[in-house]
C-alpha cells in the first residue's frame, strides 16, 4: 500500500476556481500524484477514499448550516487544514450579504425564497474551526499552491511573503501606476502573491488577495480620492472578493458611516 | 435483491463535475417515476449584490460565478453593459476578445475531455488513474490545456479570473511580437487537437438520443463564440428560427423547483439543450476547413443528438478554436487604443455569448450615472437542467427495460449521463449526489 501522504480537496460556497488551480498545474500534476495520494477530490475523481487525511485543502466559505457542520467534520478528519482562496479565507464575494439584508437578497433572486436554505452571513473557515494556513487570492496563485503542498511534504513552513503588492511591482520592474499615471491602486494595502499582474497591465490593483500584514488605509484613502475616486467608489473597491476581511470591512464601514454613502 | 419492482436510488456527491450536486431517482413498478438533479451548491446571490454596483464592475464580479469559465462571464457582462450604453466594440478589439475566448474554449473543453469525461469511456475513476494506462493521451491533454491557459495568461493576465478585460475592451493590448510565439505554439497544438479527435472518436458509445430543441448563437460567416443571435433548431424537425438577444427573457423562461438552488428554464414552453451539441448542429457549416474535416473523419453527421458523442464535438471545437486563434493572431494589427470610451446612460442592455458549456445570457439595467439597478444571469446549466433530468429518465428506463441493473451500475450510468452535458454546477449554483428510491 502507498505510504504517501493523503491529500483531500473540499469545496464549500465558491466558484471552483481555486481547486481548478490544482488541475492547472499541468507540468506538475502527474509528478505530484506520485508523491501524494489524492484521496478526495470530487472535481477530478469519482473515487473518494476514506479519511483521515494528512492535508486538507478547503475552498469556499460557510453559508449554510450544513456547511458549518461539514467544516467541523473536515477539521476532525484532517491532520492539517489549509484554506485556499478568498472565499475560505475571508468569506468571498458572497460575503457582501454581510453588509445587507439576506432576506431581501433571497427574495430578489428567487421566486420561492422558502426553498432556499442559507445563513445570514458568509464567513471564513477560521470563524468555525482552527486553520493551519490560509492561502490568499481570488483565485490563488499556482506557484504558491505548489509551495504550500511542497512545504507540507517537507514538514516545513510555507515560504509565503506577507508584504504588499508594491514589493512585487518593484521586483517586476513595473512603473508605479499611481505615481506615473494617477491610477487608483490598492497595491499598497494588498497582500502579495499574484505577482502584481494588474499594474503590469496598466490597471490599478483591485485587492483580490485581500489585506496585507500591515495596512495603512487611513493614509491610502485620501490618495485614492486625489486620484479621482469618490467615497462611494472607494467603498465599492474595498467591497469585492475580500470585503469581509477585517481591515477592508472596517475601512469601508467607517467610510459608509461618515459619508452616508452606499456601495 | 429484485430491482424490477420499485426502488429509490440516491447518489450523494457527484464527481468529475464542476460544482456540487446529487441525483435522486424513484422507480415505481419498473417505471422511472422521477429523476431529479439536486443542485445543493449554496446560493451566492450575485443578482442581488450586483444592484448598487458601478456599471464597470460586472465583468470582474461575475467572473467569480465560475472559475471554469470566467471569460464567458466577462464577455457576456461586457456585451450587456455596452448594449445598455449604446456602444459597439468591433474591429481588432472584438477580434482580441474572440481570441481570449478561444483560449477558454481550448482550456475548458480539453479539461472536460481528458480530466472529466474520458475516464468514463475507459473505465477509470480519474485522469490520474487514466494516466496509469493512457499516460501519453493524458499528457497530450494537459499540454493542450496549457496552450489554452497560455493564451488566457497573455491576453488576460491570468487564466482564472483574468484581470485585463474591461467594459469597452482591455486595459492593455498585446503587440504583434508578443502574440507571435503563441502562434507557433498553437501550430504545434493543432496536431495534439487532431490526435484527440481521433482518440475520442474511437471510444465505445452507448446508444442514446435526445430530441430536445437545440439553442445556440449563430453569427454570419463564422462559428459563434463571443456574439450572435439566439437560434433554435427544433427537436421534432422543422426550420430553424431565431430571436433578438433583447427578447431572450420572453423565450427562455426560468422557474424555480424545490430540489435545486439553480433556477430551471424552458424555451418557448419546451425543454431545450444548449452547449456543444446545439452549437455544432447550428454552426457546423462555418467550421474551419481543418475542423470540418476532423468532424467528417470522426464520423459526425451534421446533427449529433447522442449526448455520449458530445466528447467528439468538444474535440472538434478545440481544433476549431486553435485554427481560429491562429487566424486572429496572423491578421492582428494592434488597435490605436486598448479600449473605447463607454459613457454611462440609463437603460437596459442584453448580452449573450457561447460559454464552452452553452449560451450564457446577462441583462443589466443602469441608471443615468451607471449604477446597476437590476441584474439577470442565465447560465447554460440552468437551461440544461430539465433536459439532463429527462436524459437520465430515458437512459435509466432503457437500462431497466434491457435488464436488471444494480444500484452501482445505475449510479455509474447516471453520473456518465450527467457528465455528457459538462454541467457547471458552480454556475447554476452546484450538482450531483444520486439517490435511487426503490420502494
Amino acid at each position: 500500500m502507498s505510504a504517501n501522504p493523503k491529500l483531500a480537496v473540499w469545496k464549500l460556497a465558491s466558484c471552483d476556481g481555486c481547486q481548478l488551480t490544482l488541475l492547472d498545474c499541468e507540468d506538475e500534476l502527474l509528478a505530484l500524484s506520485g508523491k501524494v495520494e489524492i484521496t478526495h477530490f470530487l472535481e477530478a475523481s469519482s473515487a473518494a477514499g476514506p479519511g483521515p487525511y494528512d492535508l486538507s485543502l478547503v475552498e469556499g466559505s460557510v453559508t449554510t448550516v450544513a456547511d458549518a457542520e461539514r467544516i467541523r467534520h473536515i477539521r476532525a478528519v484532517s491532520r492539517r487544514l489549509v484554506t485556499i482562496g478568498a472565499c475560505a479565507t475571508a468569506g468571498g464575494i458572497q460575503a457582501l450579504r454581510n453588509f445587507a439584508d439576506v432576506e431581501e437578497f433571497r427574495a430578489a433572486v428567487y421566486a420561492r425564497p422558502d426553498y432556499i436554505d442559507t445563513l445570514a452571513t458568509s464567513t471564513p473557515v477560521s470563524a468555525h474551526v482552527p486553520v493551519d494556513f490560509e492561502l490568499r487570492g481570488c483565485p490563488i496563485d499556482r506557484r504558491q499552491l505548489l509551495e504550500v503542498i511542497s512545504a507540507h511534504l517537507a514538514g516545513r513552513k510555507p515560504g509565503i511573503s506577507r508584504h504588499s503588492v508594491c514589493f512585487e511591482c518593484k521586483r517586476r520592474g513595473t512603473v508605479c501606476v499611481t505615481v506615473a499615471h494617477g491610477t487608483p491602486c490598492l497595491g499598497p494595502v494588498t497582500h502579495a502573491g499574484c505577482g502584481a499582474i494588474c499594474p503590469a497591465y496598466g490597471r490599478g490593483c483591485y485587492g483580490c488577495f485581500g489585506p496585507s500584514a500591515s495596512t495603512n488605509l487611513p493614509a491610502l484613502i485620501p490618495r485614492l480620492r486625489t486620484n479621482g475616486l469618490d467615497d462611494r467608489d472607494v467603498v465599492r473597491l474595498l467591497r469585492t472578493f475580500n470585503a469581509y476581511a477585517p481591515d477592508f470591512a472596517e475601512a469601508s464601514t467607517a467610510l459608509e458611516r461618515d459619508e452616508g454613502s452606499t456601495p | 435483491m429484485t430491482h424490477r419492482g420499485s426502488r429509490v436510488l440516491h447518489v450523494g456527491s457527484l464527481s468529475r463535475v464542476e460544482g456540487e450536486g446529487s441525483l435522486h431517482l424513484r422507480v415505481d413498478d419498473g417505471r422511472v417515476a422521477e429523476a431529479r438533479l439536486q443542485i445543493y451548491e449554496p446560493p451566492r446571490f450575485f443578482e442581488a449584490f450586483l444592484r448598487g454596483r458601478g456599471y464597470t464592475e460586472p465583468p470582474d464580479i461575475t467572473a467569480r460565478v465560475c472559475g471554469i469559465c470566467p471569460v464567458a462571464y466577462q464577455m457576456s457582462a461586457c456585451a450587456a453593459v455596452e448594449d445598455a450604453c449604446g456602444i459597439t466594440v468591433d474591429g481588432q478589439l472584438a477580434e482580441l476578445r474572440r481570441l481570449l475566448y478561444c483560449g477558454e474554449w481550448i482550456e475548458s473543453q480539453t479539461l472536460h475531455i481528458h480530466l472529466l469525461h474520458a475516464p468514463d469511456f475507459l473505465g477509470r475513476v480519474s485522469a490520474i488513474d487514466l494516466a496509469r494506462t493512457h499516460r501519453a493521451e493524458v499528457e497530450r491533454g494537459l499540454r493542450l490545456k496549457q496552450t489554452g491557459n497560455a493564451l488566457m495568461e497573455l491576453l488576460g493576465g491570468r487564466a482564472i479570473h483574468p484581470v485585463n478585460v474591461r467594459v469597452g475592451g482591455f486595459h492593455r493590448v498585446p503587440t504583434r511580437a508578443e502574440l507571435r510565439p503563441l502562434y507557433e505554439r498553437l501550430k504545434r497544438a493543432l496536431d495534439d487537437a487532431w490526435a484527440t479527435v481521433r482518440w475520442v472518436s474511437g471510444f465505445d458509445f452507448p446508444d442514446a438520443h435526445c430530441d430536445e430543441d437545440f439553442l445556440a448563437l449563430a453569427e454570419p460567416g463564422r462559428y459563434a463564440i463571443a456574439a450572435g443571435t439566439p437560434t433554435v433548431l427544433p427537436g421534432g424537425g422543422g426550420p430553424q428560427r431565431s430571436f433578438p438577444v433583447s427578447d431572450f427573457s420572453e423565450h427562455v423562461v426560468e422557474r424555480q423547483v424545490p430540489h435545486s438552488t439553480a433556477l430551471q428554464s424552458e424555451l418557448d414552453g419546451r425543454r431545450h439543450l444548449t452547449g456543444s451539441l446545439a452549437r455544432y448542429a447550428i454552426n457546423h457549416r462555418l467550421l474551419s476547413p481543418s475542423a470540418y474535416q476532423a468532424a467528417a473523419e470522426a464520423g459526425l453527421d451534421s446533427v449529433c443528438r447522442n449526448p455520449f458523442r458530445s466528447i467528439i464535438v468538444r474535440a472538434v471545437e478545440v481544433v476549431y478554436a486553435i485554427d481560429e486563434a491562429m487566424r486572429i493572431i496572423d491578421a492582428y494589427e494592434p488597435p490605436p487604443h486598448p479600449s473605447v470610451a463607454v459613457p454611462p446612460r440609463a437603460g437596459t442592455g442584453h448580452g449573450a455569448t457561447e460559454a464552452p458549456r452553452g449560451l450564457l445570457y446577462h441583462r443589466y439595467t443602469l441608471d443615468a450615472d451607471g449604477t446597476v439597478t437590476d441584474a439577470r444571469l442565465v447560465p447554460p446549466t440552468a437551461q440544461n437542467q430539465a433536459t439532463i433530468e429527462e436524459d437520465l429518465r430515458r437512459l435509466v428506463q432503457a437500462a431497466m427495460d434491457d435488464g436488471d441493473p444494480g444500484d452501482t451500475e445505475l449510479t455509474a450510468l447516471c453520473e456518465r449521463a450527467i457528465r455528457n452535458h459538462d454541467p457547471c454546477i458552480s454556475c447554476s449554483t452546484h450538482f450531483l449526489d444520486l439517490t435511487v428510491e426503490r420502494t
